[in-house]
């Protein structure tokens, strides 16, 4: 099963407008989830992590549910029919 | 992308550009500058520190540096007065992987020379300079500045570690100036290949050597274009003149209340006059006796003189920042900024009476101002 990533509304512009989108289940981790991404969707990806690839501070990413901070970060194991989601920190002013 | 509303203003109007802590907004009059039309705003929620009105080329762009909290910041670009706005879809200033640096804001916008439409040149932070010689679509890092030996010992300010000024020289292209926080101003005399520290005579208040090669805190510079070489600096702790593009200064704080301050801008027509906002001190960070004034110098420093018509003289717990002090360069020249507390302040009359613009806006932290069709871009 192709592993599926939850865009939130401000990234979807950069998607072609779709909430969701797959990438191949041989990913393996994270890192290779966004790597995939990135082929097809690089204005996503550049929102998600700076030009170094690191998450950007404010961005939490999720695999089924768990944040990948409290896991392995880029290296967190995703699995076939795994949800990466991506959503905007709780944070502002 | 569309913006929620558009301004269409014709030749001989005034705009201002206006970036917040929320989003940007423009402001636009006809040449009396007695009424303002607001627009926006455009980039909801996004803080804007740097805009800049490129009328080069035939252009009338508005560039504008935007930072998302959440997804990072980008330039960009419109070509119809906010109606639309290029909306990039990659980060289109980025540092190269090798740097092991990442774009955290967009400081300075400054089209390039009359002579060179195309060239655009952007300050970041971190402190470095870009540039574009596609009017502002692609920017690439200034290498002989990314790769300084002195970078290492740059120091962030309270404002994170920027590049937030850039001065030109319009008749050599191989000589410019910038300031960093806190690194101080560096010139470039090769066309960015190579760069010196240039702050004999500027003291470092925070350390323990005040007058060190580099590590200045410098909040602004500015110069004339008829008079390239002559600087006005507006330093944390101090205001300067320099007469040789930066090989020595002079202290010029003669008669401001304080020599603290963010904000400076020169007069469009007259490089002896330059204006300032004094503010109280480094802790405080508000105008002197709660009482908001704009300072002018019509000597290049060797007096003073306060600007208080229109403002508020009792309770004026204001501050304006470094890039919110802006002229129109009109034939009489307008002057406007923008305060902390989101406040918008206009003069017709060179700064002789003031009348407030706006006064809920977001904070504000730039303000630019240009004539349409005056066919240069003011600072």
């Amino acid at each position: 099963m192709p592993i599926t990533i939850a865009l939130p509304g401000a990234l979807q512009p950069y998607a072609g407008g779709r909430p969701e989108v797959t990438v191949d289940a041989r990913c393996g981790t994270v890192g290779d989830v966004l790597g995939a991404l990135a082929g097809r969707y690089a204005g996503v990806v550049d929102r998600v992590m700076d030009e170094q690839g690191r998450v950007r501070q404010h961005v939490n990413v999720f695999v089924d549910g768990d944040n990948i901070r409290f896991l392995d970060g880029l290296g967190t194991l995703v699995g076939q029919g795994s949800t990466v989601t991506i959503v905007p920190a709780v944070s502002g002013g | 992308m569309p913006a929620d509303r558009s301004a269409s203003p014709s030749e001989g109007d005034v705009v201002l550009l206006v970036g917040t802590m929320k989003g940007a907004f423009l402001f636009s009059s006809d040449g009396g500058r007695g009424e303002w039309r607001i627009d926006g705003p455009y980039f909801r929620g996004m803080a804007v520190y740097a805009m800049a009105m490129d009328q080069r080329g035939g252009r009338r762009r508005i560039l504008a540096g935007s930072q998302s909290m959440h997804w990072g910041a980008v330039v960009q670009s419109s070509d119809d007065f906010g109606a639309t706005w290029s909306a990039p879809d990659r980060q289109n200033v980025r540092f190269p992987e090798d740097s092991g640096l990442a774009l955290t804001n967009v400081w300075q916008l400054r089209p390039g020379r009359a002579d060179e439409p195309d060239t655009v040149y952007c300050g970041v932070e971190p402190a470095a300079l870009f540039q574009s010689r596609d009017a502002g679509e692609t920017w690439s890092p200034v290498d002989g500045l990314l790769n300084h030996e002195h970078r290492p010992r740059w120091q962030p300010g309270g404002g994170g570690l920027c590049l937030h000024t850039i001065v030109l020289d319009p008749a050599n292209p191989e000589r410019m100036g910038v300031a960093i926080s806190t690194g101080g101003f560096y010139r470039t005399d090769d066309g960015g290949r190579s760069w010196r520290a240039r702050n004999v005579g500027v003291r470092a208040e925070f350390l323990p050597d005040k007058h060190p090669e580099f590590g200045q805190c410098v909040h602004k510079v500015v110069n004339h274009p008829s008079r390239p070489e002559r600087l006005f600096l507006q330093n944390h702790w101090g205001l300067y003149r320099s007469d040789d593009w930066g090989d020595s200064w002079v202290d010029i704080a003669n008669g401001v209340p304080s020599d603290f301050g963010f904000a400076m801008e020169m007069h469009p027509n007259d490089p002896d006059t330059v204006y300032i906002v004094p503010i109280d001190s480094d802790q405080f960070r508000i105008v002197p006796d709660a009482r908001l004034r704009v300072y002018r110098t019509r000597d290049a420093g060797a007096s003073w003189q306060a600007l208080e018509g229109g403002l508020p003289q009792q309770d004026a717990y204001e501050c304006v920042l470094r890039d919110a002090l802006a002229t129109d360069g009109h034939a009489t020249a307008g002057f406007y900024f923008g305060t902390r507390s989101g406040k918008l302040f206009g003069s017709a009359d060179e700064g002789e009476t003031w009348r407030e613009i706006s006064g809920a806006l977001p904070p504000i932290v730039c303000v630019k101002a240009a004539v349409i069709g005056a066919g240069t871009a003011n600072s």
